[in-house]
């Protein structure tokens, strides 16, 4: 299949190193300041290559505004998440399904903010949309809950972020404050310079949000406004102690059941399935007729999500 | 689906007793004759009640119609029944309060809770920092059977109005 990515971040430039490997051409690529676009293929190593020594802009000689009138069957939507009207990528995705292209994102602010609006673009198209890559990174959330049906889903809910299961984990294990772990796992490049995102728990509720709008079979769209959101900041040593001394211990979890969203610091047996440590998340599906499953795996990461994009990729073929 | 009437269910009665020979068989007798079915009898003798009686505690199983005859037939005995109940804190919900505990009066935050649920059952505070800084409780709340979500709300309300942070277990009273 010929690939169009959009987004050549981490994610991005995974995707088109790894696109050969799973049979695949990349015939455009583009980041915010230039693209490369060649019909037979992009010389994919030669171009990150530029990206990486030279900068942005520097990735091809393309306008990147031409690369959704390349030639290419899916485009892959990676670019940086943005709330609210989830620009520029619902523009992206609307340009690709109007030429009866498929769609395939990592990018979750389209299918957590307008959810009704891009299903609605596919059903006037011969494309399709996959987004598997959206939630929990490698793990095959979305195309379990695709084959066994949304209908027979009960409830989910689980561990979606890396950075606050990491430094709640560190917390508990070490005995350290907040302020202490966060600045370590900056160091370790786990937390971002600017954590929010994560830690206030923007990045868990919008996976959760997504997760219900698949559950709800566009019976109901949800938002990140429709999520209740609470993070881990002011989460103290003293508590997780407490959690601890009780054969417990404290998780950032995301839930979705009865039609609720709702994402924050919850008390979990220490010996759970569900208390994962480190980076690793880990989704339970609740099953009207299989009991629970868990999922659980690298929610994160360069390969690790481009792994999940190209599933999607090879469903559509 | 069974006539809840004629559901067997178990009760706790708790009934003071007058120090004299003779007095707990007469207390018991008419839990039998009303068709109640003894499970086990808690008969505190070292102990005296503010009225200078004996506490006995009685685990039964009846169906509600007899336990109510049961009672009646006990008042009826001049037998002095203190509180006559389903097993009344029958499930357990632990939470973790967080913020300015002791600056909001923990005993004030326990007695709302006190008053909404009826028991704490135990309580752990950590504050390492010293009062002035946030500090943390875990809370072990008993609870009436199907209520843990009622007393979760009540905790809710009164960390709200404090400005505390409540950390809730994830399955209420299970085993997520």
């Amino acid at each position: 299949m010929d690939l169009a990515i959009m987004g050549t971040g981490t994610v991005g430039s995974s995707v088109a190193e790894l696109a050969s490997e799973y049979g695949h051409t990349v015939t455009a690529m583009a980041n915010v300041e230039s693209g490369a676009i060649d019909a037979d293929g992009v010389d994919v190593a030669a171009a990150l290559d530029r990206q990486r020594t030279d900068g942005m802009a520097h990735l091809g000689d393309a306008d990147p505004d031409d690369l959704l009138a390349a030639e290419y069957d899916a485009l892959i939507e990676v670019t940086p998440v943005t709330l609210g009207d989830a620009q520029p990528g619902f523009n992206h995705i609307e340009a690709a399904l109007q030429q009866d292209n498929h769609v395939v994102l990592a990018n979750k602010g389209p299918m957590a903010e307008r959810y009704a609006d891009v299903r609605a673009l596919e059903r006037q198209s011969e494309g399709s949309v996959r987004f598997e890559a959206t939630v929990a990174g490698a793990i095959p959330v979305l195309s379990t809950i695709e084959d066994y049906g949304p209908g027979t889903m009960t409830a989910v809910r689980g561990i979606l972020n890396g950075t606050a299961n990491f430094i709640l984990s560190r917390m508990a294990a070490e005995g350290l404050d907040y302020e202490h772990v966060l600045a370590e796992a900056q160091d370790l490049g786990v937390a971002e310079t600017d954590p929010s995102f994560d830690v206030e728990g923007t990045d868990a509720a919008l996976k959760c949000v997504i997760l219900a709008n698949v559950l709800a079979q566009g019976d109901r769209e949800y938002t990140l406004a429709d999520a209740t959101v609470e993070g881990i900041k002011d989460v103290p040593g003293s508590a997780l102690e407490l959690a601890r001394e009780d054969g417990r211990t404290i998780r950032l979890i995301g839930e979705v059941a009865d039609g609720e969203v709702r994402v924050g610091p919850r008390l979990v047996p220490e010996h759970s399935e569900l208390a994962v440590t480190g980076t690793t998340n880990i989704v339970q599906l609740e099953t009207e007729n299989a009991g629970r499953l868990n999922l659980s795996g690298r929610g994160a990461g360069g390969p690790e999500t481009a792994t999940a994009i190209l599933s999607d990729v090879g469903r559509l073929e | 689906m069974s006539d809840p009437q004629d559901e067997v269910r178990a009760y706790t009665v708790r009934l003071e007793l007058v120090d004299e020979p003779g007095e707990l068989l007469r207390a018991l007798s008419p839990i039998a004759e009303h068709g109640g079915n003894l499970l086990s009898i808690y008969h505190e003798r070292g102990n005296l009640t503010p009225r200078g009686h004996i506490p006995v505690e009685v685990d039964l199983e009846a169906t509600p119609d007899r336990f109510d005859g049961i009672v009646e037939a006990l008042r009826d005995a001049g037998v002095n029944v203190i509180e006559a109940g389903q097993e009344r804190y029958s499930e357990e919900v632990t939470v973790l309060l967080v913020g300015h505990l002791v600056d909001t009066d923990l005993s004030d935050t326990l007695s709302q809770l006190r008053a909404e649920n009826g028991a704490v059952a135990d309580l752990s505070l950590s504050a390492p920092e010293g009062v002035g800084e946030p500090s943390s409780a875990r809370l072990r709340l008993q609870t009436e059977q199907g209520a843990v979500n009622d007393t979760l709300a009540a905790v809710r309300s009164v960390a709200e109005e404090k400005d505390l942070r409540v950390v809730e277990p994830l399955a209420p009273g299970g085993d997520a």
